[in-house]
């Protein structure tokens, strides 16, 4: 076996020293009728150069961003990852540690943590930061936890539908057993209806409300009036839980200058691969004054036996090993070394570069809409202000034929919204992010549109 | 040779104007920003983060990791957590680029290999835990638990069964009342006797027709196989509850014996610890479950089905509980635990809890002796050793041992947990541990308990820092850097 060190011999001397004679004997405590009486049924083992041919030919049967244009977004982005991510998280002193229990020799890791909350707090411009949770949708239910939890209101909780549809599916499983009602408040359906949204929330804001969540950039890429919103939600003293997105935080208002008293996000833009999905970040922080409410690791500054500075995981008064069921949360593993990728990520781009990284979000995606809409075929669903993704409303009514067809010529050209919202079945969302070249969205816009001279337009 | 800057903060090390990434020029027409976004939506400045040159970040890093213990530098067993050699083979392909940039909203016809990938994996698991409904959507162990727990909700919900409490002994870990609690549960704790075993006249006093759940961590968190879990799945069954397997110590009986064949409704695996996948300072981790054909209706959307030749996404499913989180599953994890059972093979999967089981048993043999241990003799995968007496004659405490071991480099054990054994040092060597190793350790630690009680107390002496001030971290929190403070 490759990772096994001990020889036979060796096996037989500790057998020896143990005082059984086979490695059956170490078993006896387990009931010889629940013991199973033969060979699991799993394929053959595979060598290293065998593992190597075999999942390359796995491999070979996807085809990945990189070989296909990536114009696909809704919370997994294909920028831009320096290399000096990949090689530095790449270190065997970051990823074969665990999580930080003995502060002495964890230093390495408890410092990054702590440098990750204090970017997270520079981003948002928020009091705290924990040390990671799972992913954007996870976090966004742990967010309404812990406003329900500060609030001490569990009646109610408002969510809008232009929230990310998979991060409401993942709240409405988290409140299914908790007697909590999940109210979500249509948004924005064509048209300037952002008032319409404040208004609908308002109204259904009562005295058991803990929260009202929110995204922005929305699902739909279009920024929401948080302030408002944050405005009303106090009014009726609930909480106001925002979803944002990390890189538009290099060009746009930070939440916490817009009153709002928990942020969360996918973390997966600051360095992290695709990958299908996962793994990811969850990004929560929060008001000083929530702080022992939070959910998750927190590393926290102290001095050690001779006044040197340095870092310890704290507050864990908080946590499931000390508090069991009155515990914040149930996490303990975490999202540690996607955490360390967004440091990295973080500390290389500097200001400037995640400026910069914004702005040519902004730049692209705007260009993108305007040339596709150019087609007579498109419109954009919204008017809103948008970021970096922006809905297409195909009016032949033909996303899939579209999509199909884009994808054989080498493009993943958006996602379609038919499968979350019935009234935006021909509509698509289309992502462009800095690392989409002018020659690239030219491509998207002709593959698109070209379609458009065989399809039929209703008049 | 140490290097000093590397505790110096990325934000003490910023110099104005100095810059590490830089992007190409914006090769589609500009627009002023303010004809694009609303007033008030742009922020004037930038987000005031560090500025640094590249050659900053990565000496800063490179150094930083230097102080942390690690599996690929020190021996490191750690109970309950499994710290075994990540294998850089898992690595490399876990970075092939035809899975690691998948974007999860790809059309299936364009991941065919990530999707056959996927549901052989699910066949594996269903295999080993000899459970065959699976979902590869948690996160992590604690999110397993939840979601399985979930599971059980809707189950009972689905017969018209209002259920209320969940029961888990006293020894388990605390993920597990708070998982129940997080799952809309009451989280019952039951007894265990002293040698592990769960305290059946307990159980039985709180089993009722309320009791949803009752969870085991079998083998035990003192590395003890409950040889009584056939009769106590047969009680909670009687009572109409289910028996839910927390799967943490899956290394000591892969291909040995089965949940599902012992009496366990479901369970999830850690592959994070069972199956090598790097523990990465915290995380990542997955926290695959596995449930009987009945339960399997409930799991979380979609699942990975196979329709002959092609490979789908089920998102059908009328009973399920729905989403747990955003996307498919934490797939790079799935994708490292897919290359570590098809390195193995079911023979090599045996032989991994063997020699755990071995490694921990020998390391038992060489200890005990100084160091007894609650359990007795023998153990499975890991076993707990109590420096209860030795605290009690000298005061030494099982934290001044685990610090002073710090100093003859290596990782301590997990120290008080289970909180039902005094003074408790939680030992799991792995299988990928050598006898000399082991040998050495033990001698380490014998060698530490004729130290003077001073030096120990005062221990670690050769690491970066000695013990922190835990009670000023926490009364006085300091969870960001300022720049007032660092001025001061
Ligand atoms: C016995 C036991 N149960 C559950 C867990 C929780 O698993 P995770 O940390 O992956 O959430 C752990 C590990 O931390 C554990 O040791």
């Amino acid at each position: 076996m490759p990772y096994i060190l001990n020889t036979p011999d060796e096996q037989h001397a500790m057998l020896e020293a143990i005082g059984v004679s086979s490695l059956d004997d170490l078993f006896t405590s387990i009931p010889s009728a629940l013991r199973l009486d033969r060979p699991l049924e799993m394929g053959p083992a595979l060598t290293e150069m065998e593992l190597s041919r075999h999942m390359a030919e796995l491999a070979a049967r996807n085809q990945p961003a990189g070989e296909k244009v990536c114009f696909l977004g809704g919370g997994s982005y294909d920028h831009f990852i320096p290399a000096v991510v990949d090689a530095i998280a790449s270190r065997g002193e970051y990823y074969t540690s665990y999580t930080p229990y003995q502060p002495e020799v964890s230093q390495g890791n408890l410092q990054a943590m702590f440098e990750y909350q204090t970017l997270i707090c520079q981003l948002t411009a928020m009091d705290v930061s924990n040390a990671s949770l799972y992913d954007g949708g996870s976090a966004t239910a742990e967010a309404v936890l812990m406003a329900m939890s500060v609030t001490k209101r569990s009646g109610k909780v408002l969510v809008l539908d232009s929230v990310h549809p998979e991060y409401r599916q993942v709240l409405e499983t988290y409140l299914e057993n908790l007697d909590t009602e999940l109210v979500t408040v249509a948004s924005a359906n064509g048209g300037d209806v952002k008032n319409i949204a404040v208004e609908n929330i308002a109204a259904e804001i009562d005295a058991n409300t803990a929260c009202v969540v929110v995204q922005s950039p929305n699902f739909f890429g279009c920024l929401e009036d948080v302030e408002t919103l944050a405005r009303a939600a106090h009014e009726k003293g609930a909480l106001l839980v925002m979803v944002f997105d990390p890189i538009s935080l290099g060009l746009l208002k930070r939440p916490g200058e817009m009153d709002v008293d928990i942020v969360v996000a996918e973390g997966q833009s600051l360095g992290s691969p695709m990958s299908f999905g996962g793994p990811y970040l969850g990004i929560m922080a929060c008001r000083e004054r929530f702080v022992r409410r939070l959910p998750g690791r927190i590393a926290g500054e102290t001095v050690d036996r001779r006044g040197r500075r340095c870092w310890v995981l704290t507050l864990q008064t908080r946590e499931q090993h000390i508090r069991r069921d009155k515990a914040t949360s149930n996490i303990c593993t975490n999202q540690g070394l996607f955490a360390l990728r967004a440091t990295i990520y973080l500390a290389a781009m500097g200001p400037q570069g995640l400026r910069e990284t914004s702005e040519l979000c902004l730049q692209k995606a705007h260009y993108a809409a305007a040339e596709l809409t150019k087609s007579e075929r498109f419109t954009l669903a919204f008017e809103q202000p948008f970021f970096q993704e922006f809905v297409v409303r195909d009016r032949a009514g033909d996303v899939e034929g579209l999509m199909q067809r884009a994808c054989g010529e080498g493009l993943l050209a958006g996602v379609p919204l038919g499968r979350w919202y019935d009234d935006l079945s021909d509509c698509f969302l289309v992502t462009v992010t800095e690392k989409r070249t002018r020659a690239e969205i030219d491509r998207l816009v002709r593959s698109l549109s070209g379609v458009s001279e065989q399809a039929a337009i209703p008049a | 040779m140490r290097n000093t800057s590397a505790t110096q903060l990325l934000f003490e090390l910023s110099q104005p104007g100095r810059r590490g990434a830089l992007l190409p020029k914006c090769d589609v027409p500009v627009q002023a920003l303010a004809s694009l976004l609303p007033e008030g939506a742009i922020s004037e400045q930038p987000p005031q983060i560090p500025e640094l040159g590249e050659p900053d970040v990565v000496r800063h890093f490179t150094n930083l990791s230097t102080l942390n213990m690690s599996v690929d530098t020190h021996f490191y067993p750690l109970g309950s957590c499994t710290m075994k050699y990540n294998p850089k083979r898992n690595e490399r392909e876990a970075s092939l680029p035809g899975l690691l940039h998948l974007h999860p909203y790809q059309r299936e016809e364009t991941i065919q290999g990530l999707l056959a990938l996927l549901s052989e994996l699910q066949d594996m698991l269903a295999e080993i835990s000899g459970l065959p409904a699976v979902s590869l959507q948690p996160a992590a162990g604690a999110h397993g638990e939840w979601t399985a727990l979930m599971v059980a909700a809707a189950y009972f919900r689905d017969r018209q069964e209002k259920r209320t409490k969940v029961l888990a002994p006293d020894s388990a870990h605390g993920t597990n009342p708070a998982s129940a609690r997080m799952a809309g549960f009451d989280a019952v704790s039951v007894k265990s006797r002293a040698n592990g075993y769960v305290d059946l006249d307990d159980l039985r006093s709180k089993l009722d027709d309320q009791t949803a759940v009752f969870m085991i961590t079998n083998p035990s968190t003192l590395g003890i196989f409950d040889e009584q879990i056939a009769e106590i799945a047969e009680m909670v069954h009687t009572a109409g509850g289910l028996i839910y397997l927390d799967g943490a110590n899956m290394n000591a009986i892969l291909g040995v014996t089965r949940p599902g064949d012992f009496g366990a409704d479901m369970m999830h695996f850690n592959p994070h610890k069972t199956f090598s996948g790097p523990h990465g300072g915290g995380g990542p981790g997955a926290g695959p479950i596995c449930v009987t054909e009945t339960l399997g209706a409930f799991l979380p959307t979609p699942v990975v089905v196979r329709n002959g030749e092609q490979y789908a996404f089920d998102g059908n499913r009328p009973k399920s509980i729905g989403r747990v989180r955003s996307f498919f599953g934490n797939v790079g994890v799935l994708v490292r635990t897919y290359c570590y059972l098809r390195t193995h093979g079911a023979d090599g999967l045996r032989r991994v809890s063997e020699n755990a089981v071995l490694n921990a048993n020998y390391l038992l043999s060489q200890v005990r002796h100084f160091l007894p241990s609650p359990q007795g003799e023998r153990c499975l995968h890991e076993f707990v050793a109590s420096a209860a007496d030795i605290k009690k004659e000298r005061g030494v405490s099982a934290m001044d041992i685990a610090k002073r071991l710090l100093d003859y480099g290596y990782h301590a054990p997990t120290v008080y947990f289970p909180q039902t054994v005094p003074e408790a040092m939680m030992i799991e060597p792995t299988e990928t541990e050598s006898k000399d190793t082991l040998d050495a350790f033990a001698a380490t630690l014998f060698k530490i308990t004729g130290e003077a009680d001073d030096l120990l107390h005062d221990a670690p002496h050769s690491t970066r820092i000695s013990r922190p001030n835990e009670v000023q971290a926490a009364r006085k929190p300091v969870l960001k850097w300022s720049p007032a403070a660092s001025d001061a």
